[in-house]
């Protein structure tokens, strides 16, 4: 299982907890993973990506073992300590405004 | 016995009062959709238990939240405001030509008679409308499309529809505002627009009398006399009694004809309240002293109410969507402020308690009116 650490507000917005697992099946990329987390919780759709273009919005980051993914192409091969669950792919709110 | 509801939509969340029709005692329940900024939230006339939510997060986007229940339970339903056919551009800041861009929903208008149907105001400047309760939305490209669109410029807080009046006695009649674009009215159910800025005159604009560019704030109608209607510009107070046609000023003894919030008392058309700001550089009220002033004689002769409202050291806003009217009778007026206070008065003004104090800076107070 894939682990997903979500903000508040899209925690809110699912009604999930902080965390939540998806089946992804390999290749486990970015895109692979985002996918299945807006078909689990399809209220997320357009909140993280543009719905029509599939971009990361602005003002969101995608961490995971300490690697920055948000500038990566969304074909990007996730580390293996996500794929087999070790680690958590992060996303977060960019830390600006109040 | 009669109840009120108000909505308030915050930069952190949804807040809803409510109280019985003496309107001394207040509940207060929410955050509701907490972290997340409400631009606004308005209920159905033809089903008070409907009520529309904009959430939205410049982080996050826009979400549409609707409740059937009076605001117990929520269901995010649609989201997706595409604009219609070519996209076009409108002027920027700078005077350079930018594309339509969807940012968020300002304001939510429901049908006077179909809870099903609702009017959504935009930024970047567009109308839409649902016909299914909020889960598909549609752009009514005439208004986009009327020959100025690429003049259009955003105000302070972007360029923004704002203002949404449906006129109660002809269902192909409604007015709408733009900040800062200006007025414009639909005769035809939405097809085309006309703009109604004749009589309005911005020192800011090249052409002081422009046909458009001009940043209207808020726009207010009593149902019983549909034509007359009254504006708070960016300056000035205004008032047309051939529904917007033509506009003269009616700001008469203001001690400033700043501001953003107008509204009429629910039973004397001509009675109207506005909260006079300091100036367009200076967001808070004249002297420290928070007053609405009222008038009953349709404009130019206004009178300041204070009592319950503080009168030393007070240096808040009160936003356009920020102030609403209830329709008992004595007339309830409230209004919301920068500083997390919700104000109400139960007697047409005369009086005033705060009935919140510590919110979040609001954005919008609607009220509705339940039996």
């Amino acid at each position: 299982m894939i682990r997903v650490v979500l903000p508040w507000h899209l925690r809110l917005l699912a009604k999930t907890p902080e965390e939540v697992a998806l089946e992804v099946p390999p290749p486990v990329s970015l895109q692979a993973v985002l996918d299945a987390l807006e078909q689990s919780f399809p209220v997320l759709r357009g909140s993280i990506r543009d719905p029509r273009t599939r971009t990361r919005r602005p003002l969101l980051r995608f961490y995971a073992c300490r690697r920055d993914f948000s500038l990566e192409p969304p074909e990007t091969l996730l580390p293996d300590a996500v794929v087999k669950g070790e680690e958590p792919l992060v996303i977060l709110g960019a830390v600006a405004g109040g | 016995m009669s109840r009120v509801r108000l909505l308030v939509g915050t930069r952190k969340g949804a807040f809803i009062l409510t109280s019985d029709g003496a309107r001394r005692q207040w509940e207060i329940r929410g955050p509701l959709f907490g972290g997340w900024e409400i631009y606004h939230m308005k209920g159905a006339p033809a089903d008070p238990g409907r009520i529309y939510a904009s959430q939205s997060s410049s982080w996050f986007g826009q979400v549409v939240q609707r409740s059937d229940d009076g605001g117990a339970t929520w269901e995010a339903v649609g989201k997706d405001f595409v604009y219609e056919g070519e996209t076009g551009t409108h002027q920027f800041y700078d005077g350079s030509q930018r594309p339509w861009e969807f940012k968020r929903v300002w304001h939510f208008e429901p049908s006077l008679n179909d809870p099903d149907t609702v009017y959504a105001g935009v930024e970047d400047a567009a109308l839409f409308r649902s016909t299914d309760g909020g889960r598909t939305w549609s752009e009514l490209p005439g208004l986009r499309h009327h020959g100025s669109g690429p003049s259009w410029m955003p105000g302070a807080g972007g360029l923004c529809l704002h203002t949404i009046v449906l006129d109660p006695s002809d269902s192909n009649r409604a007015f709408i505002a733009i900040s800062a674009a200006g007025a414009f009215r639909t005769d035809d159910g939405f097809a085309t627009w006309k703009a109604i800025n004749r009589g309005l005159r911005s020192g800011y604009l090249p052409d002081p009398e422009a046909e458009t560019g001009h940043c209207v704030h808020r726009i207010a109608q009593h149902p019983a006399r549909p034509h007359v209607l009254f504006m708070q510009k960016h300056w000035d107070v205004m008032r047309s009694d051939d529904a917007g046609d033509t506009w003269y000023e009616i700001s008469g003894n203001l001690p400033s004809d700043f501001g953003f919030v107008i509204d009429v008392h629910a039973h004397e058309p001509d009675t109207i309240y506005v909260v006079p700001i300091q100036s367009d550089s200076e967001h808070y009220p004249p002297g420290g002293q928070l007053r609405v002033w009222r008038s009953r004689s349709g404009g130019n002769e206004w009178e300041p109410l204070s009592d319950g409202l503080p009168q030393r050291d007070c240096y808040v806003n009160v936003l356009r969507e920020a102030m609403a009217v209830d329709s008992l009778d004595p007339c309830g007026i409230y209004f919301g402020t920068t500083g997390g206070q919700i104000y109400a008065s139960a007697d047409e003004g005369d009086h005033w308690t705060a009935v919140a104090s510590h919110l979040p800076p609001v954005l919008s107070v609607e009220v509705q009116t339940l039996p």
